[in-house]
């Protein structure tokens, strides 16, 4: 294998593999925010509990996120030399600024988030919470507006020619807002919102289920259920919008994600299927005309189709993108079912009386994860070849001096270790919900008992 | 120009900032870390562990802040610094992980062999990370091949040259010495007597360490010391870091920890502003060819740009400097342990 092929995969392991944790702080921390609220609010025990039983899993979550995530900001570098040197006038700024405004509130106000509890009066700790709940969704902002600005350049000129050709900002506010930063980062939001909630739902539904925990576990459950039932109603729209933006500044990306050919056609839209590139159709359970109708409101309006483009300028994969975006697209209307549903058995006052529908929720934990990766696969899969949009090739973006026998060493070094960490987070977690909101004795607290008698010598 | 100093340098200036916070804050961290395996109690390895865990990671906050402060103002050095340093990086960046992994999962389970195996691992971890970046540092101020190109043309062995050594082995030294400080900051007791001893021996193996790495770097590295020898008003920092090295003994013996750690902090910095001296403009020498270096000049990115990464400063660093300063001052004094420590 290649370096380019070895580069690209290291990165989708890497960032693949980071994406677990991220939206899992951002969306815990929401629920964080609520709960400790409400314990604010009410001053009620069982409030307090929950808090500090997520606080605790939150603490796990966050130490991975932030151990898998150094590692993003030097891969570029590492990698993808060339890109940097491209990118870097826009790219970078995004990325400091991340570092500064977002990550430092994140980290800064975690230890009191953490450790703060019998320190800081409870205001404060609230404040903290929130700050970093803050943090989080703004080191979002940043790295989407950053990977942004790939898919939809803007606000930018290109100076030099060649190899020496580079991008530089000459509007930082269109930069920032490009034409599918807002949109793309509502649906990464409200992705790590659903991420957070069934997280929460599925632990509570596993206490309730085994008839453990009853106390807390029943109202964190439906704190929870609100935030998903909620969002997973909004990420409808915010998924609407991305497609259609997709539609007009990527129109290869969307008909790739649809498996669409022929630009004189009309546009059908595919419940599953399977894209052969070779015979360039696609076979499935279609509505005849649906995309035509989603982007046009018409049922027979052409969409322009992968035909429209050179070959060295379409995806590469294109059953692939194709295969990702649906997956994310049925989770997601799954997704709404299921919250519809459970809210419409709490309205009846029934919530916690099936069984089965618990036990869905147990393992629907899974869910907004597989849609959250399904997303990203199919956009960054959807951008290619470019990894600048219609300005840099991927192939073109490595960096020269690296060589592949490097990256194979690094490749296996990163599935060794994040191999090891995965079985750890997880036998880890699962003790952590095993074990429960009781807070938790501390550990020889004899020994620290019979430390704190005992004289200073220095003062002897 | 911004109060009378162009962009670049002003870039310069606050990426040798951020980098000298990074190892003044993340030093004592990894320190600590490094000299784990040194505290042979349970209790005192978990207070250790206590002493660094509200903070490590807004500490490590500040390695972000560097990486991307070089990625957006001097691209074209940090495109070359990462891929010239390929396995270095992986190694170190692979030891990060692990140091904070560490740090979380030891806790969270009783037993003996798992708490010794975190144990090892986070103190193992602590001495890569710290002994690479020293190794890169290293090479960054001897210089490294580079083309017209500006590409690493070298192979990855001659990383491992003896100058470079000598400086890793400094700054795990140093490190030690300033991880241990801290930790006798935050600890009372036996403990507190078994670190100020460590803190002592740390002080020593770093005076030899430093004591080598300036010998070999007068006699063999010329372009190392050019600009202080002959422009004698810049003699300022390697003389403030001489006191602020001989400081450190006296204030340990007294006891006085916090002067101690004040002046080890200093050390560091002026280590380092002594390297930014000797090195400006240059950000990564070429040694088969000085005319290849990469400077604040051919690195940097536009003007546009520079100036608005200097606002982004102005704007975020009082902001990290209150959280950090109040995060601090609501862990100060001596570490206790609690139901939610480690």
């Amino acid at each position: 294998m290649d370096v380019e092929i070895l580069s690209r995969i290291q990165f989708a392991f890497t960032i693949a593999f980071h994406y677990i944790y991220p939206p899992l702080s951002i969306g815990l921390g929401l629920i964080l925010v609520l709960m400790e609220g409400l314990y604010l609010k009410t001053g009620l025990k069982i409030y307090e509990d929950m808090t500090r039983f997520w606080i605790r899993i939150f603490a796990l979550i966050f130490g991975l996120g932030v151990a898998t995530g150094i590692i993003m900001e030097f891969e570029f570098g590492t990698n993808w030399a060339t890109y940097s040197k491209y990118v870097g006038d826009i790219f970078g700024s995004a990325l400091a600024a991340e570092g500064i405004f977002a990550f430092a509130l994140e980290s800064g106000f975690l230890g009191v988030l953490l450790f703060g509890w019998n320190r800081v009066s409870s205001k404060v700790h609230f404040f903290s919470t929130i700050m970093v709940f803050l943090g989080s969704m703004f080191s979002a902002v940043w790295i989407v507006v950053a990977n942004s600005w790939q898919q939809t350049p803007a606000g930018f000129h290109i100076v030099g020619e060649g190899m020496n050709a580079r991008a530089e900002i000459t509007d930082f506010w269109a930069m920032v807002f490009n034409p599918s930063s807002m949109e793309r980062l509502s649906h990464v939001w409200i992705g790590a919102f659903l991420a957070g909630a069934f997280l929460v739902l599925s632990v509570h539904a596993y206490y309730i289920k085994n008839n453990k925990h009853l106390a807390i576990a029943k109202p964190g459950f439906k704190i929870a259920l609100a935030v998903a039932l909620v969002f997973s109603f909004a990420q409808l729209f915010t998924g609407h919008k991305s497609a259609d933006g997709v539609a007009k500044n990527q129109p290869a990306k969307l008909a790739a994600m649809e498996g669409h050919y022929d630009s004189s056609a009309k546009a059908d839209m595919y419940l599953l299927g399977w894209v052969n590139n070779r015979s360039q159709t696609t076979t499935g359970i279609k509505i005849p005309g649906g995309l035509s109708f989603l982007l046009h409101q018409d049922f027979s309006t052409p969409v322009t189709g992968l035909n429209a483009f050179k070959p060295e300028d379409r995806p590469g994969q294109i059953n692939a993108v194709f295969q990702f975006y649906h997956i994310m697209v049925a989770i997601g209307m799954l997704l709404i079912l299921l919250t519809s549903y459970a809210a419409w058995l709490w309205w009846k006052g029934k919530l916690f009386d099936k069984k089965w529908l618990l036990g869905i929720f147990v393992w629907a934990v899974l869910l907004p994860q597989i849609a959250n990766q399904a997303g990203w696969f199919a956009a960054e899969m959807g951008r290619q070849p470019w990894v600048v949009y219609n300005l840099l090739r991927t192939s073109d973006a490595l960096s020269k001096s690296v060589k592949a026998e490097q990256v194979l060493v690094s490749l296996i070094l990163f599935t060794l270790v994040y191999a090891t960490l995965l079985v750890l987070f997880l036998y880890l977690l699962n003790k952590k919900i095993k074990h429960g909101p009781a807070v938790q004795a501390p550990l020889e607290e004899k020994e620290v008992e019979a430390n704190s008698i005992r004289e200073n010598p220095i003062m002897n | 120009m911004f109060l009378g100093i162009d962009y670049n340098t002003w870039w310069f200036l606050v990426f040798g900032g951020v980098i000298s916070g990074y190892a003044i804050l993340d030093g004592f961290d990894l320190g600590a870390g490094a000299l784990h395996l040194f505290l042979k109690k349970e209790e005192s390895r978990r207070i250790a562990l206590n002493a660094i865990g509200p903070v490590w990671d807004g500490n490590e906050v500040w390695l972000v802040i560097a990486g991307g402060a070089l990625f957006a103002g001097f691209p074209v050095a940090y495109a070359a610094v990462f891929s010239a340093f390929y396995l270095p990086v992986m190694i170190f960046l692979i030891g990060l992980i692990w140091r904070a992994v560490a740090i979380e999962f030891r806790s969270k389970e009783p037993g003996k062999i798992w708490r010794l195996t975190w144990d090892i691992v986070y103190s193992f971890a602590c001495v890569v990370v710290t002994f690479s970046l020293g190794l890169m540092l290293g090479n960054v101020a001897m210089g490294i091949p580079l083309n017209e190109e500006k590409e690493f043309t070298g192979s990855m062995l001659s990383f491992f040259n003896l100058f470079s050594i000598l400086v890793g082995s400094t700054t795990l030294a140093l490190f030690m010495m300033h991880g241990a400080i801290y930790l006798a900051m935050k600890t009372e007791n036996r403990l507190y007597v078994k670190l100020t001893v460590l803190a002592k021996n740390f002080t020593i193996f770093f005076l030899v360490a430093f004591s080598l790495t300036t010998l070999y770097t007068l006699l063999y590295i010329p372009h190392l010391s050019d600009r202080i020898r002959s422009n004698p008003q810049y003699f300022i920092f390697p003389v403030i870091m001489i006191l602020a090295i001989a400081s450190i003994p006296r204030q340990l013996k007294r006891g006085n920890y916090r002067l101690a750690f004040v002046f080890s902090s200093i050390t560091i910095a002026s280590l380092l502003i002594a390297v930014a001296v000797e090195v400006f403009p240059n950000l990564l020498y070429a040694s088969n060819n000085p005319a290849n270096s990469i400077t604040i000049e051919n690195a940097a990115s536009s003007q546009k740009t520079m100036k608005t990464l200097l606002i982004i400063a102005l704007i975020g660093t009082p902001l990290v400097a209150t959280y950090t300063a109040f995060v601090f001052w609501t862990f100060k004094g001596k570490v206790k342990l609690d139901e939610m420590s480690y």
